[in-house]
């Protein structure tokens, strides 16, 4: 038997949270997601499709989903553009693959889906930010200084680093912009973090959880190490990453959100209307972090069509 | 104490010993290894530049060349460094200074410095010292009044700085457990800005 689960057309994080929930529904069964409808990607909807490809393939023995990718032509090109369809090739059974995979040229592409194993892949992420057009890119399309745009780097760094430091699995890391011009009217950059592994939970579980009693749960893990930097390591200089990152996030009125487990906690700016804490999720293992930075100034509105 | 012993400048910079003490060749100092390795390669020169127990080293951290510095580089660099060389049980009398910060630096190191509690002189691009990190104002105000004066004893800087010679005295020591100002045997004290020019006061 296989189990179909449709890929909805906008795959974001609300595409995310749905395929879980279908995904927890498919015990023993093989799976198909079914993507062909997508209009529309961002790096937290790539990411996760990939998240739930691995997870569905590690309950199912290691025998891989089958993934049907976009009929559209342009956005199944954008996903190899974005490096999309190769990392998907590890994880999946891929129908209708585009033949274009060519490198990434798409000037509101800051970083392709990358796969995060290691600090030297942490490296390579900065690296290739700084080697690339992150400061004229963030400059022409967010308005960020060049300081701005180092700090971006540093927020790269420290959020990429968690996989490494608290996960104890690799990780995927994607960043793009988009023009949000009817949710916000600004252009955005959209950040996007995941691993599957031992979630914040359990990271912090043998320091931390005697503590919290019957209390402990996904919720209070995610409360201590975002809200109070509590972390599995002794060392007092530790916990300090996200504080780091809540902070610049802060700082530019941006939006910061954590799932984990079967809860999500967000710094939620005025431009939203997310709840600070989900609980009750569909379970899933790992950590999705998702930022979302906003143009210091608002897009130009869209030139008049010529007569 | 700085009776009867040689300050042996020693300049750091830390692209340099990136280089020198890193596998991966990488001009950003970001994550702990990286953080961790800079840190062993300072060490390692200080404790190559140990003159004996009569030794002071001044050891300036010179971050011009630095890109991108991020919070956990800085803490294993920066934090780690200072919190080793202000420990009781201390491989060297070292020092530290920093140069070449620029502000996205300087919020990493800030942030470690409050982290800890830790206090770091930090020398600008106009040649000025400026102290960074967490200090009272008591305590700065002694320091800049310190700097003023290149040396002196706990009377002169009450007077000079306005305060009781009682809090003059224990702002002085503070700053000299803090290891940014370093005592003479006569009960005078140096700032360490001073200590980096050529002739020592």
């Amino acid at each position: 038997m296989t189990k179909v689960l449709a890929v909805p057309p906008t795959l974001d994080d609300e595409a995310f949270d749905a395929l879980i929930e279908q995904a927890s529904q498919a015990e023993g069964e093989r799976v198909l997601l079914d993507a062909r409808h997508v209009r529309w990607a961002d790096p937290y909807g790539m990411v996760g499709l990939l998240a739930v490809g691995q997870h569905v393939a590690a309950a199912e023995g290691g025998q891989q989903p089958i993934l049907q990718l976009p009929l559209d032509a342009k956005v199944s090109s954008y996903l190899a553009r974005m490096g999309f369809v190769q990392a998907a090739e590890d994880t999946f059974e891929l129908h209708n693959a585009p033949r274009d995979r060519g490198p990434v040229s798409e000037s509101s592409v800051l970083l392709p889906i990358t796969r995060i194993r290691s600090h030297d892949d942490v490296h390579g992420v900065i690296e290739e930010l700084n080697e690339g057009r992150i400061s004229t890119i963030l400059a022409e399309q967010l308005g960020y200084s060049r300081s701005d745009a180092i700090s971006f780097s540093m927020l790269l760094s420290e959020v990429s680093q968690n996989i490494i430091e608290h996960a104890d699995a690799p990780g995927w890391v994607g960043i793009q912009t988009y023009n949000w011009m009817k949710r916000l009217g600004r252009r955005v950059a959209v950040i996007a973090v995941m691993d599957l592994g031992v979630g914040f939970k359990g990271s912090l579980a043998r320091e931390h959880s005697a503590r919290f009693g019957d209390r402990w749960s996904d919720a209070t893990a995610l409360e201590a190490a975002f809200i109070h930097g509590v972390t599995r390591f002794r060392d007092p200089g530790r916990g300090q990453g996200l504080k780091q990152i809540r902070r610049k996030v802060g700082r530019w009125g941006g939006k910061i959100s954590i799932r984990s487990g079967t809860a999500r906690i967000a710094d939620i700016p005025d431009w939203d209307h997310s709840p600070p804490m989900q609980t009750g999720l569909a379970p899933f293992p790992g950590a999705q972090i998702l930022i979302v930075l906003p143009a210091k100034q608002p897009a130009a509105p869209p030139a008049p069509a010529p007569r | 104490m700085l009776h009867g012993r040689r300050v042996a400048p020693l300049s750091i910079d830390l692209s340099h010993v990136h280089r020198r003490s890193v596998t991966s060749l990488f001009s950003n100092l970001v994550t702990r290894p990286t953080g961790r390795a800079i840190r062993s390669g300072v060490e390692s020169q200080i404790a190559e530049m140990d003159g004996g127990a009569h030794s002071v080293c001044l050891s300036v951290l010179d971050f011009s060349q630095v890109r991108v510095l991020d919070y956990s580089c800085a803490d294993e660099i920066v934090a780690k460094l200072l919190l080793r060389f202000q420990a009781e049980d201390r491989p060297a009398e070292a020092y530290f200074v920093v140069r070449g910060l620029q502000d996205h630096h300087l919020e990493a190191v800030e942030a470690v410095l409050e982290r800890h509690a830790l206090l770091l002189v930090c020398e600008t691009e106009d040649g000025t010292c400026a102290l960074i990190g967490a200090a009272d104002p008591l305590q700065r105000a002694v320091w800049d009044t310190l700097l003023r004066l290149r040396r002196a004893g706990p009377a002169q800087v009450a007077g000079e700085a306005g305060v009781s010679d009682a809090a003059a005295a224990a702002a002085m020591s503070a700053l000299c457990v803090r290891r940014v100002a370093a005592p003479h045997s006569d009960g005078t004290v140096s700032p360490l800005p001073c200590l980096l020019e050529p002739t020592a006061p």
